[in-house]
């Protein structure tokens, strides 16, 4: 066992694991936030995203230990600076979960998408999102509500709305 | 506790705060159930399912169907919210718990609205005019001047009483027996676009699964299993995992199925990462004598092609369908096969059990039937139902699989061991590589035209009956009624002039099976819809056509002319393009499909997916749409991504590597449709599914002139 610092969600957490345990399980079992997901164990689903240091990341495959103390880490319940996130409305407005529990990973991976590339094609949005599987089959809606944070997002920068 | 918020326990807490009320009881939900008033002392209402009112005019519903994604949560309450005329939002769900008294509670079968569509709402419409009769006696005026309207009895003077103000007297009156329901056109909620409310906490991670319930004292378990699934341990080595921190005890359990059990061993450990790390370092050793030929697709797709030409055992038959086949000139044979598939939904099996030292039994678990769950439980650890207590957790995904509670009886053998609560969790591997699975099927097909007409049509259904392996309910000479049915003239509506016959062969396998989304209409739409569009090309007929001339039922019609229009099936397409279609009814909704494919190197690409559906009345035609584009996924991810597949013994398939499901990349454009039949409710879960991968091969055909038969297969390479 050793102790670990860590920075999630601008929090600081110390957790004492073993060094190979996956951050999936850190931060699921030992820092209390169960809204990044199990899938597979394996990167091959992408229910357990992350954000580290802003990038999107495989938490399932992210040894604790390689994890440093200045890393930032970032889950879902991270996202919204205590608001809802553009994104989470937009996959409101469109409707998008069904049974939801691939939905913490998928928008993992669409704000991340939509931060380093404000207006997204579909080739764009294909090539960020294809490693989060969904088999409730929401995939259609969720590239609507990308499209749709991606226009919500134009709107405000062009100040429209704003005072 | 945070996993409990939603549970019987808080509706206890608020059951107990409402001392009087007005409570309904719906005495099970058979079709015609008979409201009965309950007594007014409301700690007695949880012996019975119900309504309650209470004084604070807080309306809590006990839905007995839990939600999947498939939207129950929304659906159920939205059938009473409109009869009581009170807004969704104001209404209190809390998730039944399986006691008998609740009535069926199992999400299956795409029954939740068409069940529960006319008892729901009656007991919405009872409380709403006893309510309104109470206002108008104690206004003193005739009850023709009041009406419900957003929790309030509203005089025509404009004064008003509120739901909570009128409860306690109003659960004084006799239930009317036939309460008068509302006239579709006065619909305010059913029918109409209303936003889920469980989507924030979904897209927010607040929402609780399973695999996220906590309680305290907790330990986890991960499981090895046999992989020949029924193997033996013959030895067990736990010197590694024993060295893993955090593992408890390496003990010797059991996998009970429905139908067998069989030996497994488990890493008991205080956090799931060590469970599973000791799992891993495990060494068994398993004696898998004998299952190289019974678990083994080779040997047993044989089976079903030897079946195939043989009699077999007659569902209905129209007419002497050999004697007309053999004397027929015009004809066709052909097999289409479809493979074993497995449910994987992105949440594992997972359960909490605490089997207490009392002999009392508390379950925490995403299962789809608390009822079907109880009775189990019951059965495995020789309990009482009253020492059973059951909380139904969120379920991340199901499809079927979580209607069979391997898992949950696994949790209960341990934690009887450990004398612990016990969270078992199945990895990817237990979920893709253990089964259950939808069957591997196999269609023998008949059929012949007549002066270009389809006049004739066999469909010979062979392969593992879920009927006789889960429920041993099926007799040797008895053809399955599960697909017989599906397949019958009566729901098929296919009219054959000359002859036609449903036939039945079982072949038996000891690959465990189950319902997978649409059971065996994702089977069997393949041979039956890929069939009619080979005769319709025999035929010379364009293949809508020759489904519109054998298909006089109007719905049908409607169904697939508004296919026809949706889709532009007659516009002229570029060679090397084409369209297939098909259209299948089950779980009384009918979905029709149109694919549109053009030829890619060696495959085709899909250009765009358009689907239909008549479900007669929904609660709300978003979800529809929803579950009709889940369907289209879930049914292109089973015509052209992985089956499961065992060689001498071992499944093949063990994580997503192996086992594809579709991609966003790979998401055609798509369209979903509603025929607005006014039809009693059909199933909306599943009917959109068994059109799918036919439409796929009848669209491929189009384009290239190449016939597929078997599922799953290359898009990429059609060989």
């Amino acid at each position: 066992m050793a102790i670990y610092n860590l920075s999630v969600n601008e929090k600081k957490v110390k957790v004492d694991v073993e060094p190979d345990m996956p951050l999936l399980w850190v931060l699921r079992d030992f820092a209390g936030l169960k809204g990044t997901k199990f899938g597979c164990g394996m990167a091959m689903c992408g229910a357990c995203t992350v954000h580290l240091n802003g990038q999107p990341a495989r938490s399932c495959q992210t040894p604790v230990s390689s994890v440093g103390k200045s890393d930032k880490i970032t889950t879902i319940e991270g996202i919204g600076d205590g608001k809802m996130h553009i994104i989470q409305k937009a996959w409101i407005e469109e409707q998008v979960p069904q049974c939801g529990y691939c939905q913490s990973g998928q928008i993992m991976s669409a704000v991340a998408l939509l931060k380093s590339n404000p207006k997204p094609t579909d080739t764009d949005i294909d090539a960020a999102m294809s490693g989060n599987l969904c088999r409730c089959g929401t995939y259609d809606r969720i590239r609507k509500a990308i499209h749709r944070a991606a226009e919500e997002i134009k709107v405000s920068e062009s100040g429209i709305g704003k005072r | 506790m945070e996993n409990i918020k939603n549970s019987r326990r808080n509706f206890l807490k608020t059951s107990a705060v409402a001392s009087f009320g007005l409570a309904l009881g719906i005495s099970g939900f058979t079709k015609d159930a008979s409201l009965k008033k309950i007594s007014a002392a409301i700690l007695k209402l949880e012996i019975n399912p119900f309504i309650i009112i209470d004084t604070a005019g807080n309306i809590t519903l006990v839905n007995p169907r839990p939600d999947m994604g498939q939207g129950s949560t929304q659906a159920v309450p939205s059938l009473l919210a409109e009869e009581l005329e009170v807004s969704l939002n104001k209404v209190l769900i809390v998730q039944s718990d399986g006691n008998g008294k609740y009535g069926s509670q199992t999400s299956g079968g795409s029954s939740s609205v068409r069940e529960l569509w006319l008892p729901i709402r009656k007991a919405g419409a009872a409380a709403r005019e006893m309510l309104t009769t109470t206002a108008a006696k104690r206004w003193n005026v005739p009850v023709s001047e009041c009406r419900a309207e957003d929790g309030k009895i509203v005089h025509t003077t404009g004064k008003s009483l509120t739901y909570g103000e009128l409860a306690d007297d109003a659960s004084k009156l006799e239930i009317p027996k036939e309460p008068k329901l509302k006239e579709a056109k006065d619909f305010k909620i059913i029918g109409k676009y209303n936003q889920r409310l469980d989507v924030p906490e979904r897209v927010t991670g607040k929402a609780i699964y399973g695999i996220d319930v906590d309680v305290p004292g907790m330990v986890y378990a991960s499981i090895l299993h046999s992989p020949a699934i029924h193997g033996k341990v013959v030895s067990i080595d736990d010197s590694e995992t024993k060295k893993v921190k955090g593992v408890l005890q390496v003990i010797k359990t059991e996998r009970t199925m429905p139908h067998r059990t069989s030996e497994a061993v488990a890493v008991v450990a205080t956090n799931c990462w060590a469970a599973l790390k000791g799992k891993k370092a495990l060494k068994v050793k398993w004696d898998n004598a004998g299952y190289e030929k019974s678990l083994n697709n080779a040997d047993y797709f044989a089976a079903t092609t030897e079946a195939a030409g043989k009699p077999g055992i007659n569902f209905e038959e129209k007419g002497d369908f050999s004697a007309k086949f053999a004397a027929a000139k015009e004809k066709l044979e052909a097999n289409y096969e479809t493979p074993f598939l497995a449910h994987a939904p992105i949440e594992p099996e997972n359960a909490i059990a605490h089997v207490k030292d009392d002999g009392s039994v508390e379950i925490w678990a995403p299962v789809q039937g608390p009822d079907w769950t109880l009775r189990d439980v019951c059965g495995y650890l020789k309990v009482k139902p009253e020492q059973v207590k059951i909380n139904v957790a969120l379920l991340g995904g199901a499809f079927g699989r979580k209607a069979y509670h391997d898992f949950v009886l696994e949790a209960c053998h341990i934690s009887k061991q450990v004398k612990k609560p016990v969270k078992v969790i199945w990895s990817r591997e237990d979920d893709i590589s253990q089964g259950p699975y939808r069957p591997g099927m196999l269609s023998h097909m008949q059929g012949f035209v007549d002066k270009g007409k389809i006049t004739g049509f066999h469909h010979h259904t062979i392969g593992e009956s879920i009927a006789r392996q889960v429920f041993k309910g099926l007799k040797e000479d008895e053809a399955d009624s599960w697909i017989g049915g599906e397949l019958s003239i009566e729901n098929s509506k296919y009219q054959f002039d000359a002859a036609s016959k449903v036939s039945w062969t079982n072949v038996k396998t000891d690959i465990p099976v189950v319902w997978w989304r649409s059971v065996y209409a994702s089977n069997f739409g393949w041979g039956q819809e890929c069939f009619i569009d080979e005769l319709a090309h025999l035929a010379k007929k364009d293949p809508l056509k020759a489904r519109l001339e054998i298909l006089p039922d109007e719905r049908f019609q409607k169904v697939l002319n508004t296919l026809a229009e949706k889709a532009n099936w007659d516009e002229k397409l570029p060679e090397g393009s084409g369209k297939g279609i098909a259209v299948f009814k089950s779980f009384g909704s009918i979905s029709a499909c149109c694919i549109t494919v053009t030829k890619k190197d060696q495959g085709v690409r899909i250009d765009k997916v358009v689907s239909v559906i008549d479900c007669g009345y929904y609660v709300n035609p978003d979800n529809v749409k929803a579950q009709t584009e889940g369907n289209i996924i879930m049914g292109l991810t089973a015509a052209i991504k992985d089956g499961i597949t065992f060689t001498n013994g071992i499944c093949d398939q063990t994580n997503f590597h192996q086992y594809n499901i579709l991609r966003l990349n790979e998401t055609p454009k798509m369209e979903v449709h509603i025929v607005d039949s006014g039809s009693v409710p059909g199933g909306v879960g599943e009917p959109g599914l068994p059109p799918i991968a036919p439409a796929l091969g009848n669209a491929v055909f189009a384009a290239t002139g190449k016939r597929i038969r078997k599922l799953p297969f290359d898009i990429n390479n059609l060989g």
